[in-house]
């Protein structure tokens, strides 16, 4: 945790906490990040959008070292990331919510809650977790994946906020669920980026984040190929909907 | 089935025993078998060789620091287990990007090193190992006679299985174990060290294989095939209940014991084939075993 110390500048306001530069990613032989540049700064919601297959996923998961092959360079909160092994990468204060949410079947809801480990202070209680979502300390002892898929996401979610992680990478959270649930997920989004957390949220439409990000991404075939600020957004909707198709 | 009312209870139980007493090994053994598979995903071969190594390793202790029975039971699976972690750390580690057939490939050529370099010292013929003393004799249960060596066998398995079992189901470390066992990139990406897991996972593993050698150093003589002629049974065990299932694992050992020690009463012919019977009927009509999850 040595290297964690290095980074003064980082407890300031706006400062840069993650910073991507020419960012390659492959899967076997398959190549399918090229040269992607992302910065986010402290307290920031960045939104990551994109069709599918455009290269999302794959930079979260560069971020969080779970790609096979990546070069470039991957700098968060002072720290060159890129030779460190996940579980190192994690403990500088990156939380996952994977866009397949990753519950466990084998764990029942409450241990699904306790799995990750608290990798920096101030995470959340798990009584502030079920104010949150109440669904959660209904089911707290049935299987993970016996819940529904909102309820899934909200534990995808829940179980990083309590381990202390204050950057906080969300894959989808939006993806194949109810209105209803979309709009307490975006509650719950709302809140964690008024206590100061920052983010990444990749979505595929801007429906999800239009409200809530402060700067917007647009990928294509690995290829960032646009960024706009929040007060940008309404001046480009027409090319941001050429871009996403919808 | 008319010979069945004329079995004098004292060979039906006596052979019961024997079949429990071999269950208590089955039973040790796959355990550590799933656990293994479970989180490296590889069938570990060279399980047989390291069952014999902690007889052996039993043995010395006893011929050349006169250390006994009891202080071989709690060094031994710690120097089998630090084996297992030398192991995976030099040489299966390396093999887990490969297809899992690498890793079966592997552990098998370390249990015939294993085998092969024990038996050039030893032969093939057993040592003897004396049972402890506070456990020499027995006692007659009016229907059976309890030799009170096999009795203790018996109840350590048990409770060893049941602690192991307890552990993975119902604590924090289980659960890691658990959740790392279905996706441990998503586990790492959490925080936790999966590397040292597996490792610990392959040491504890095999640690149990090095205790069930203790044990069974007073039962069985000390050779270097012991091991072999057990492993075979024990993978015909770990298919029944249930690849990657602990309960599976655990209740088939003992279940399979029991129907070997039956089988010697009513069909003694059959009692070397009974278990690999069994496991070809599991595989037809159930192949995820009797307590597998069907995928
Ligand atoms: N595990 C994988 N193996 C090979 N190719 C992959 C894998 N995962 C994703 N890809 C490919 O990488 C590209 C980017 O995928 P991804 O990052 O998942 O996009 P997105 O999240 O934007 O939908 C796609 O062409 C996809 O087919
Ligand atoms: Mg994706």
């Amino acid at each position: 945790m040595a290297e964690a110390a290095v980074k003064p500048q980082s407890s300031a306001a706006g400062a840069t906490r993650l910073k991507i530069e020419g960012l390659n990613a492959y899967y076997g032989e398959s190549h399918v990040l090229h040269g992607v540049d992302i910065e986010v700064k402290r307290g920031e919601v960045v939104a990551l959008l994109g069709r599918n297959g455009a290269g999302k996923t794959s930079t979260l998961r560069s971020v969080m070292g779970l790609v096979g092959r990546r070069t470039g360079s991957i700098v968060f909160d002072g720290v060159e990331t890129a030779k460190l092994a996940p579980h190192r990468i994690a403990r500088l204060g990156i939380g996952y919510v994977p866009e397949e949410r990753g519950i466990f079947a084998s764990l029942n809801v409450h241990e699904n809650l306790m799995l990750p480990p608290v990798i920096k202070p101030g995470g959340m209680s798990v009584p502030d977790i079920f104010t949150l979502f109440p669904n959660l300390k209904e089911r707290l002892y049935s299987p993970g994946t016996k819940l529904s898929g909102g309820e899934q996401q909200m534990l995808a979610i829940a179980r990083i906020l309590r381990s202390g992680a204050d950057f906080i990478l969300l894959d989808e959270p939006t993806e194949g669920l109810a209105p209803v649930i979309v709009q307490q997920i975006g509650a719950a989004v709302r809140r964690l980026k008024e206590s100061g957390l920052t983010m990444i949220v990749v979505e595929q439409s801007i429906h999800f984040v239009s409200t809530i990000a402060d700067r917007f991404y647009v990928m294509e075939d690995g290829h960032v190929v646009d960024a706009m600020t929040a007060a940008e957004l309404a001046a480009n909707r027409d090319r941001l909907v050429t871009y996403l198709g919808v | 089935m008319f010979e069945l009312l004329g079995i004098p209870p004292q060979a039906l139980f006596g052979q019961l025993l024997l079949g429990l007493i071999n269950g208590s090994f089955y039973a040790l053994l796959s355990l550590g078998l799933a656990v293994i598979f479970g989180m490296l995903n590889v069938i570990n071969f060279a399980h047989g060789a390291l069952y014999m190594v902690g007889a052996f390793v039993a043995w010395y202790l006893l011929q050349y620091a006169g250390i006994g029975y009891w202080g071989a039971l709690i060094i031994t699976p710690v120097v089998v287990g630090i084996l297992g972690l030398v192991i995976e750390k030099t040489m299966l580690r390396h093999l887990y990007k490969l297809d899992h057939l690498y890793g079966l490939l592997l552990t098998f050529g370390l249990a015939l090193i294993l085998e092969g370099g024990f038996k050039y010292q030893y032969g093939v013929s057993g040592q003897s190992y004396p049972v402890p003393a506070a456990l020499n004799g027995g006692t007659n249960l009016g229907f059976m006679f309890l030799p009170f060596y096999r009795g203790w066998v018996v109840a350590l398995s048990i409770v060893v299985c049941v602690a192991t079992w307890y552990a993975i189901e119902k604590t924090r470390l289980g659960s890691y174990l658990r959740a790392a066992t279905e996706n441990p990139k998503l586990v790492q990406a959490f925080g936790i060290n999966v590397p040292v897991m597996i490792t610990m996972t392959y040491g504890t593993g095999v640690a149990l294989a090095g205790l069930a050698g203790v044990m069974a150093a007073p039962i069985y003589s000390v050779n270097p095939l012991m091991g072999s002629n057990l492993i075979i049974v024990v993978f015909a065990v770990v298919v029944i209940g249930g690849m990657g299932s602990i309960f599976g694992a655990v209740a088939s050992g003992y279940l399979l014991g029991l129907m070997e020690g039956l089988t010697k009463v009513f069909l003694p012919e059959a009692s070397n084939i009974v278990v690999f019977l069994i496991m070809v009927v599991v595989l037809l009509l159930r192949p995820a075993g009797l307590f597998g999850r069907e995928r």
